[in-house]
């Protein structure tokens, strides 16, 4: 039966490559542009394969973001998390206009601004990593508050809140949470913030949550709204950001030769070329950009019909030799700035310049106040998020 | 050289300025995207074509004489 060639998806990444896409997936790309997948509850979608098709279908006003448009891609996994949060699955004009009242403070020149207090966070954390137990676990020491404590300072979360709000994000996207814990965790979390924003429709400061709430005041958004933007803000940032810090180290720890350059550079211009590399190569989100198709569109000599779904796995498309030459390996040295790890279109992340600075911070501080940082376990040893929609690992144990 | 940028379009990703900061910058209000010069010299060639080339939202066009 030609059923039975449809491949399922997701495929495994082989053992010993942790880094690397699973072998099945380049298979495919060196097959077809195009391959319809089967998931998990069997229905099926095309799986677009090369870098060139991706960011053309992830530009083209013909494919939907929208998950209740007919074909949208099944979620990943029957665990994966449900919900639309605001503008991420939404569609122009909608799209457009509420992402736009949130793109002045993640300018590149407003996020560098941020700069110094970032490099605070940081070397506070490390401070404290090395003051305490060694070997420690780099995830919960380390990756994960930082983008905890950055949103904070960002979205204007007061000082003393820093606690409550650490803990609840921790708990929101922690291994050993229950389904429910974590929905309990993000629905306090959902409170606090609509809490806050309340208080700056009465009394606004200068931070993130005073421009949504204006926003508020104006009409254009409901107190609603406004929280679940001010949600999407903390969860597209944080686990994403954090996986990149500890799934980074530890590429960076199996790569000792680009670790060395890293360390020993002081050139910003390096550091921010090393970070586009780690970006291109480690991709976490490596379950793909899902979309729907609205109208026919013809692709590579192939024509993907309105009704169907699309996956765009980017991991891939940063591993295609096309684009990128020996695309395997990890090349701090290498232009990488054209990798999709930020996907493309008019989704493309738009916490980019703050997650770029922030990891420009970390990579360019960690390895050289600890010059002699190690894992502390054999790499079949970490744990890594195989089944998880951002790749990364849930334990880095490190010793110095 | 030529540049231009259709502002409705740009989501402010930020990737132009990072590309060519001398040709390219963001509007305090929305992020959104305005250009410095319009006719950049040759040295800044290579930024504004990258900027072409990252542009999520196929914003920039560059017209080469
Ligand atoms: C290294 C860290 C990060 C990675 C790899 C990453 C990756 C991505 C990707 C692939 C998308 C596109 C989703 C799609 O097309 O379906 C996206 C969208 C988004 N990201 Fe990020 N992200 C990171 C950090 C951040 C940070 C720090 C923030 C904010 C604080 C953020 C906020 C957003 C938002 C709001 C969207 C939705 C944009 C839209 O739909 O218009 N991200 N991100
Ligand atoms: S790269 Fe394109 S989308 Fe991004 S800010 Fe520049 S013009 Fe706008």
């Amino acid at each position: 039966m030609a059923d039975t060639l449809v491949p399922d998806f997701p495929m495994p990444r082989a053992a010993r490559c942790p880094f690397d896409p699973p072998p099945a997936l380049k298979e495919l790309q060196q097959q077809a542009p195009l391959v319809k997948v089967r998931q998990w509850d069997g229905s099926e979608s095309w799986l677009v394969t090369r870098y060139a098709d991706q960011r053309a279908l992830l530009g083209d006003p013909r494919v939907s973001a929208d998950p209740d448009r007919p074909g949208y891609p099944t979620k990943a996994s029957p665990a994966a998390g449900e919900g639309k949060l605001s503008f991420i699955m939404m569609d122009d004009p909608e799209h457009a206009r509420l992402r736009r009242m949130v793109t002045a403070p993640f300018a590149v020149k407003r996020v560098e601004a941020l700069r110094p207090a970032v490099q605070r966070i940081v070397d506070g954390l490390i401070d404290d990593l090395l003051a305490g137990p060694n070997p420690a676990d780099l995830v919960e020491t380390f990756a994960l508050p930082i983008p905890s404590l950055v949103i904070c300072e960002l979205l204007g979360v007061p000082y003393a809140d820093h606690a409550f709000f650490q803990d609840h994000t921790k708990t929101m996207v922690h291994r050993d949470a229950t389904p429910e814990q974590r929905g309990q965790a993000s629905r306090e979390v959902a409170a606090y913030l609509a809490g806050l924003i309340g208080e700056r429709v009465t009394r606004p400061q200068e931070d993130l949550l005073s421009g949504i709430a204006g926003r508020v005041i104006a009409g254009e958004l409901t107190h609603q709204q406004a929280t679940e933007m001010a949600l999407l803000l903390l969860i597209a940032g944080h686990e994403t950001t954090a996986n990149m810090i500890a799934l980074g180290t530890l590429a960076l720890l199996q790569h000792p030769d680009q670790l060395a350059l890293l360390r020993e550079s002081d050139d910003p211009r390096f550091i921010a070329g090393a970070v586009e590399e780690l970006l291109r190569y480690l991709h976490i989100t490596h379950l793909g950009r899902r979309r729907a198709v609205t109208e026919d569109i013809e692709i590579g000599g192939q024509v993907v019909k309105a009704g169907e779904g699309l996956i765009m796995v980017n991991e891939i498309g940063n591993r295609d030799p096309e684009v990128f030459a020996d695309p395997d390996r990890l090349d701090l040295t290498r232009d990488a700035r054209r990798h999709v790890a930020f996907g493309f279109g008019v989704h493309q992340c738009l916490g980019q310049p703050l997650a770029r600075m922030e990891l420009q911070v970390v990579y360019g501080t960690l390895y050289r106040r600890i010059p002699t940082l190690r894992p502390a376990c054999a790499l079949e040893d970490v744990p890594f998020k195989h089944d998880a929609f951002i790749y990364g690992v849930h334990e880095l144990p490190v010793a110095w | 050289m030529r540049v231009e940028l259709d502002e409705p379009k740009c989501v402010a990703s930020g990737q132009c300025v990072l590309a060519a900061p001398e040709v390219f910058d963001q509007r305090d209000e929305d992020g959104i995207a305005f250009l410095l010069d319009e006719t950049p010299g040759a040295d800044s060639l290579d930024g504004v074509r990258e900027a072409v080339a990252v542009c999520p939202a196929a914003a920039i066009r560059l017209a080469e004489r």
